[in-house]
């Protein structure tokens, strides 16, 4: 075994979707790689202050600036003809990415740093109790979208990031999943093989604010694919060069193993319009496999 | 120059995560193993090792038992099996 760059001893929750996707993250992308982190629960879980888990440089920004920060590291890279030799790249939560942090992103994208943006897509505001955030899915209970009698949770569906993301021209866009980790690994060295900004978004299960067993992870994030809610794309240079095909299987499979949709389980309208997301997803990027 | 800074790199090794387990841990058969790999993959610890057929196992000092494993292995191979506290000094 080579020497770890993400070590244990860190403090996630037992079966924490983000961690695993944190160590796999670096893994692929080798021990010459400089991070730059958002605030949030992987920054929080991974440097337990004085102690990290990390075997790589490593810089925690603000909440909002990671892509501020790591566009300046690979501008002194670059500076010092170091560049080609070091990989950097800039991560965060949802809400550090979609909402907080879309600005210091767009500007990255815009000015064309040679820097991957991973985007660990757990679907609210964790760290600080479970807050809805721009990509959490429409009629999710969060805290600051509750369930009541006049309320289904959260109003609005996924703001669109990779969509965003394609709309500033960038070398590669993809999005990926706890559920299949392999395709996570592959699709973390396709984005190094390319030259200037990457962004990719990986759904990342969280038992705590998703409520779901610990050691069902993997199996939801797998469920989210296989419905049709979370589809597994790829662009490279605007044009949209992979799709993973699925055998659509109902949304109710994934909904209900989470206490986040368990509101919507029982209501037949409901589950409804959680299928029509997934069967939209479906006919716009030729999800299903035809037999 | 500016801090805090950490200079040296996994520390977070000192922070033995194993004790957090109450209930249950993985306990790894050893019987039908293929060596696929799939556990040392999925774990969120990355607190499994092994290279052989058969010789794959966790450091329990970082499980946090979540079961993940267990899960993933095709061969039904690992299982989850009560918390003995005794074993905790394996
Ligand atoms: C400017 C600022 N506002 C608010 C916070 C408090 N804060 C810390 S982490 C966090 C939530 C992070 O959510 P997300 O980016 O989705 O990451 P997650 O914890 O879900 O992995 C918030 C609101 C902060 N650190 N800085
Ligand atoms: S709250 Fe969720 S994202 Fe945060 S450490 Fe726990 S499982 Fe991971
Ligand atoms: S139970 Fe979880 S933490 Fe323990 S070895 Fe298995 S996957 Fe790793
Ligand atoms: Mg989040």
């Amino acid at each position: 075994m080579s020497k770890p760059l993400f070590f244990p001893g860190h403090t996630a929750c037992a079966g924490c979707g983000q961690s695993l996707a944190a160590r796999l993250v670096i893994e692929a992308a080798g021990p010459n790689t400089i991070v730059v982190n958002n605030t949030g629960c992987l920054e929080v879980f991974s440097t337990y202050y004085p102690l990290t888990a990390w075997g790589v440089p490593f810089v925690h920004s603000l909440f909002e600036n990671a892509a501020a920060v790591a566009s300046g590291v690979e501008a002194a890279l670059t500076y010092l003809g170091k560049k080609d030799k070091v990989n950097v790249i800039a991560q965060g939560g949802d809400g550090g990415t979609a909402d907080i942090g879309l600005q210091a992103l767009s500007g990255m994208w815009e000015r064309g740093h040679d820097v991957l943006y991973v985007c660990y897509d757990n679907e609210a505001y964790m760290n600080t109790g479970v807050q809805r955030s721009g990509l959490t899915p429409f009629n999710s209970d969060t805290t600051t979208s509750p369930v009541g009698t006049q309320s289904m949770g959260n109003l609005r569906p996924k703001k669109p990031m990779p969509e965003i993301a394609v709309a500033h021209a960038i070398s590669y866009v993809a999005t990926a999943s706890v559920g299949f980790l392999q395709d996570l690994q592959r699709k973390i060295k396709k984005a190094f093989s390319l030259k200037g900004p990457k962004y990719i978004q990986v759904h990342a299960p969280c038992p705590l604010g998703w409520r779901h067993e610990p050691r069902q992870t993997i199996e939801v994030g797998r469920l989210a694919v296989e419905t049709g809610l979370y589809p597994l794309i790829e662009y490279e240079f605007g044009k949209l060069t992979g799709v993973r095909k699925i055998q659509p299987k109902p949304v109710e499979e994934y909904l209900r193993l989470q206490g986040r949709f368990r509101h919507l389980l029982n209501n037949p309208q409901a589950i409804k319009q959680i299928q029509e997301i997934a069967d939209n997803n479906i006919d716009r990027y030729g999800l299903k496999i035809q037999l | 120059m500016f801090g805090p800074l950490i200079s040296k790199p996994g520390t977070s090794k000192n922070n033995k995560t194993g004790s957090w387990r109450i209930e249950a841990r993985p306990k790894f058969l050893q019987k039908n193993c293929i060596a696929c790999r799939l556990c040392i993959l999925s774990c969120p610890e990355g607190c499994i090792s092994g290279e052989e057929k058969n010789t794959f196992i966790c450091d329990y000092d970082y499980c946090k038992g979540c079961g993940i494993c267990v899960e993933v292995c095709p061969k039904k191979d690992i299982e989850m099996v009560k918390e003995d506290l005794d074993l905790t000094k394996v």
